[in-house]
């Protein structure tokens, strides 16, 4: 039962991790830069359902919808700002230009809500599943949680797949160059994945508190560092990838928390990414790129 | 020959650099200018100079995304408290013996673990060697909050479980887990400091305009044009490597030894990425870059203090800005109107001159 | 400069290749001495695609060697992998009597084959004086301490670099350029620059990709002068992929002709420009019905 219970357990937090991998692996996807700022996203978005439920009282549903539609305006207002100009630029410009924004939204964090970590309220107040007579319990958001990522995943393939937006979306990241001589707009492509991803985000920020309750302007950093790994993992610019990396990532995590310590799991996580790459040098989906000669 | 003076004289103007900055600042603590915030940030200051140009070394001239330097400066900087540990108990009292021999050890054992995470990660290429990079710092981070080392007349004990399973008589304990490493003698100084800070430089220049540095810098710019010219490219990414986090080694013995207490959760992600800003504001491959923007960006906050609650959100902004504004088509047209005025003005100089010819340009 | 030997003798000494399908070693050759190349059922697939196949050829001591056939006949494909940019399916590649079986790309430089590209890849953001310096690498050696501690061996050792470099950029008096950017010379000047890189690593075996590719006439003729001093000058074999007909059949003494992965000719350029299949291969199968058809009127 124990193996089963940390099995899903492992399963709740992949979904997280999944759900924030796909915001990351869609961005490099299209603008092949490594955003940074994507883990205080979830902060932020986990920040505003907080605030919406707490001081503003308003029902748990009604605080989820205000977190994503902050974290979309916040995701567009942020490519618009600090990426747009530095479409040409050097990768590692974008990526310390990242690396500032992440500052900014943490230390913008600290002004306003302050350094102590607030406690944020499950906004899922279903019961508890018990199976196996009581032996199993799985907490109604572990439920939600792993029910919200197979919908988001269901949603996005249909929508990179079968709509024309998301067509575009694919024709970019596979030659931005020849996609705009096809008549797509690429920026407003862009912006439409950063808007998509952050909104993911926020409702990844939600999910991750509901589970494990401080908030604090750092609270996003570390998930975030460990979707991107998932999105490596996965092979990073394919969808699916995210997904089977975010939820292998959080198994593996769970397990040896389980089962090595607390304190080494994020050393096993890592080491099994590293001996995952080495094996699959372009990661679980990734497509393998040879340079021409 | 030209090419060579060239070259001597960018590498000399970084000396001079380096030595006159050294000698404004001891002008200046003699003059009593200096805050006492300021001057406690002196050894830190070059400790991460050391760092931001061995960095450099891997980013800039070698031409990989290393996002783990923190972890090399760490193992550095555990090793040197050990070993000054050891020697003390062994009744070693000069302080520069010490910081010599302790600085020498970190290098090592740094340079030795960079090898060893080397040999994997360089056969990855781009942004998973870099994740690969972020992971090995994370899994040193982690390995060395599990390190529990105390020494007694028995000599050095280890354990990974905690610090009274080491089994100690009447020891002292070295590391202790996440608190980290307590009781340091804070050996280092301002001069210690600027000695690594030129040792470090001149290592990397050196390395840089020589047959092992131009065989470091083929395979950044064309890695298979390299190897079609019979250049070992895995052994050149992975000497780049090695030296950098050696000599990271050494910089995190010189920022450890002057605090009496480190941590290893300080020698995280966020300050491999702090090193990284450094290295990317300063340049890429450009050392002498790296120097002022380390020195400048550990001052920054310092300077800022003032306005303490907004200093970290100005330092953000002022990054962005570094990185974007040079990109805005409003700055390029700026910068080009006044490039057209001053070139305006030399042609207006030296009209008949340049009437002809000037244009042959492919 | 002691190695200059004659044009005629350097001709003389080179063999004919012989057309398919018969593969041998060249007949009025020194049996005692190994031919520069000599491939053998050298082969490559990507996915299920044949892109090489049943290579056969080889290449005498000092023979210019020309490598024809269609856009993406498989040309640059062998270059690729007689120097191990990609490892061969099957088939064994021989440098100089020696087997390259599991050879990185570097070990094969260092046994004797260098090459330029057909897309220019110089260090572009190196002089070009420390490109010719990055060619000498294996020629001139020093060590990674000897060179951090500037002991005395770096210094002979950026002596001799020094010294080379400038005697191998003066073959294509190219030594006026030594301090510019790579990426910053003029295109014909780059070319050359690769050919001057290649050289400088000592090599047996010399491959130029597409070496006349953007160059105007007179361009090319001096290409083609140089091309015949340097195999002169060093007495190495040359083999070239070059779409310009007059460079090919005017110095290559033997010619070998690819259409999708597979020889379809090999010969003299004489021998070459009469061979029907070839023909068709470059005009189609039409034209050549139609040729047929006038011989027969």
């Amino acid at each position: 039962m124990e193996i089963l219970t940390n099995l899903i357990n492992g399963m709740s937090l992949g979904s997280v991790y999944a759900i924030i991998a796909l915001g990351y692996t869609m961005v490099y996807g299209i603008a092949k830069m490594l955003n940074f700022a994507h883990g205080d996203v979830i902060m932020v978005g986990a920040y505003i359902c907080f605030c919406a439920i707490s001081y503003l009282g308003l029902p748990a549903i009604a605080g989820v919808i205000l977190s994503v539609v902050g974290c979309t305006v916040l995701g567009i207002v942020v490519e618009r700002l600090a990426y747009k100009p530095l479409r040409d630029a050097p990768s590692l410009n974008v990526l310390i230009t990242a690396i500032g924004v992440s500052y900014f939204l943490q230390n913008a964090a600290l002004l306003i809500m302050g350094s102590d970590p607030k406690s944020f309220s499950s906004i899922i107040s279903l019961p508890a599943l018990r199976l196996f007579d009581g032996q199993l319990v799985i907490s109604a958001t572990t439920v939600l949680t792993i029910v919200a990522c197979v919908v988001i995943m269901a949603a996005l393939t249909l929508f990179t797949t079968k709509t024309k937006m998301g067509k575009a979306m694919r024709a970019c990241s596979e030659d931005r160059g020849a996609a705009t001589l096809m008549g797509i707009n690429v920026n407003s492509t862009i912006s439409m994945v950063f808007a998509i991803g952050s909104g993911l985000a926020a409702i990844a920020g939600v999910l991750l508190c509901s589970a494990y309750p401080t908030l604090m302007p750092t609270t996003g950093s570390m998930p975030g560092i460990k979707a991107f790994t998932a999105a490596v993992l996965g092979g990073i610019g394919s969808i699916p990838g995210a997904a089977l990396g975010g939820v292998l990532l959080g198994i593996i995590e769970i397990f040896a928390r389980a089962y090595i310590g607390t304190q080494l799991a994020d050393a096993v996580v890592f080491a099994v990414l590293i001996v995952m790459l080495l094996i699959k040098p372009a990661g679980l989906l990734g497509k393998n790129v040879s340079e021409k000669v | 020959m030209k090419k060579l003076s060239k070259t001597l004289r960018s590498t000399l103007s970084t000396y001079a650099l380096i030595i006159i900055a050294f000698i404004v600042v001891q002008v200046l603590m003699g003059a009593d200018l200096i805050s006492n915030s300021l001057q406690g940030q002196l050894v830190p200051i070059c400790a991460y100079v050391c760092l931001a140009v061995s960095l450099n070394l891997v980013v800039g001239i070698s031409g990989e995304l290393s996002l783990g330097h923190a972890g090399f400066m760490s193992v550095g900087a555990f090793t040197g408290v050990i070993v000054a540990a050891c020697l003390a108990r062994a009744g070693v009292e000069a302080e520069l013996v010490l910081f010599v021999v302790s600085a020498v050890a970190g290098a090592l054992v740094a340079g030795i673990v960079g090898l060893l995470v080397g040999i994997p990660v360089m056969r990855l290429r781009g942004d998973y060697l870099a994740i690969v990079t972020l992971a090995f710092g994370e899994i040193i981070k982690n390995l060395l909050n599990n390190f529990y080392i105390g020494v007694d007349n028995a000599g050095l004990h280890f354990s990974m479980q905690n610090s009274s399973s080491l089994g100690m008589e009447q020891g002292t304990i070295i590391v202790n887990g996440p608190q980290g490493a307590v009781g340091i003698d804070k050996i280092s100084t301002f001069v210690g400091g600027v000695v690594l800070v030129l040792i470090t430089v001149a290592v990397v220049l050196n390395l840089m305009h020589s047959r092992s540095g131009r065989a470091i810098m083929a395979v950044r710019d064309n890695r298979i044009a390299a190897e079609s010219v019979g250049i070992n490219v895995t052994k050149y990414r992975l000497m780049a490597f090695a030296v950098a986090s050696a000599l990271a080694g050494a910089a995190g013995v010189l920022y450890a030894m002057n605090y009496s207490t480190i941590i290893p959760s300080q020698f995280d992600f966020n300050t491999s990425i702090l090193i990284l800003v450094y290295v990317v504001l300063g340049g890429m491959g450009n050392i002498r870059g790296s120097i002022i923007a380390a020195a400048f960006l550990t001052v920054l906050p310092e300077l800022l203090r003032a306005i303490n609650d907004y200093r970290m959100l100005i330092y953000a902004v002022v990054l962005i800005l570094v990185m974007v504004v040079p990109n805005l088509k409003t700055y390029q047209r700026l910068v080009d109107m006044v490039r057209v005025r001053i070139l305006k003005r030399d042609a207006a100089e030296q009209a008949p001159a340049a009437a002809e010819g000037g244009e042959g340009h492919e | 400069m002691s190695k200059l030997t004659d044009f005629g003798k350097a001709r003389r000494e080179t063999t004919k290749m012989v057309p398919v399908p018969s593969h041998s070693i060249m007949p009025e050759r020194d049996l005692g001495q190994a031919p520069a190349l000599e491939c053998l059922h050298l082969g490559i697939d990507f996915g299920g695609l044949k892109a090489v196949d049943d290579f056969n050829i080889t290449v005498g001591k000092t023979e210019i060697c020309g490598l024809i056939g269609p856009n993406g006949a498989g040309k640059t494909t062998v270059f690729n992998l007689l120097t191990k940019v990609y490892q061969p399916t099957r088939g064994t590649i021989m440098v100089d009597g020696q087997d390259t079986a599991g050879m990185s790309p570097a070990r094969v430089n260092q046994l004797g084959v260098a090459r330029t590209f057909q897309n220019i890849r110089l260090f572009d953001t190196l002089t070009v004086e420390e490109n010719v310096r990055i060619g000498l690498h294996n020629q001139v050696k020093s060590g990674m301490v000897s060179d951090i501690l500037r002991l005395p061996r770096f210094w002979k050792a950026e002596r001799d670099f020094h010294e080379k470099a400038l005697w191998y950029l003066d073959i294509f008096d190219m030594a006026k350029y030594a301090d510019w950017t790579a990426g910053s010379l003029p295109y014909g000047a780059q070319r050359r620059l690769e050919i001057v890189r290649a050289l400088a690593t000592g090599p047996k075996l010399l491959l130029l990709d597409e070496p006349a590719a953007g160059m105007n006439p007179s361009e090319t003729a001096e290409l083609m002068e140089n091309i015949v001093k340097i195999r002169n000058m060093f007495n190495i074999a040359i083999m070239l992929i070059e779409h310009d007909m007059n460079l090919v059949m005017n110095i290559c003494e033997g010619i070998c002709v690819l259409n999708f992965g597979k020889i379809i000719a090999k010969g003299t350029p004489e021998e070459i420009q009469q061979n029907p299949q070839v023909i068709e291969a470059y005009l189609g199968a039409g034209a050549h019905q139609g040729e047929k058809g006038g011989e027969a009127a």
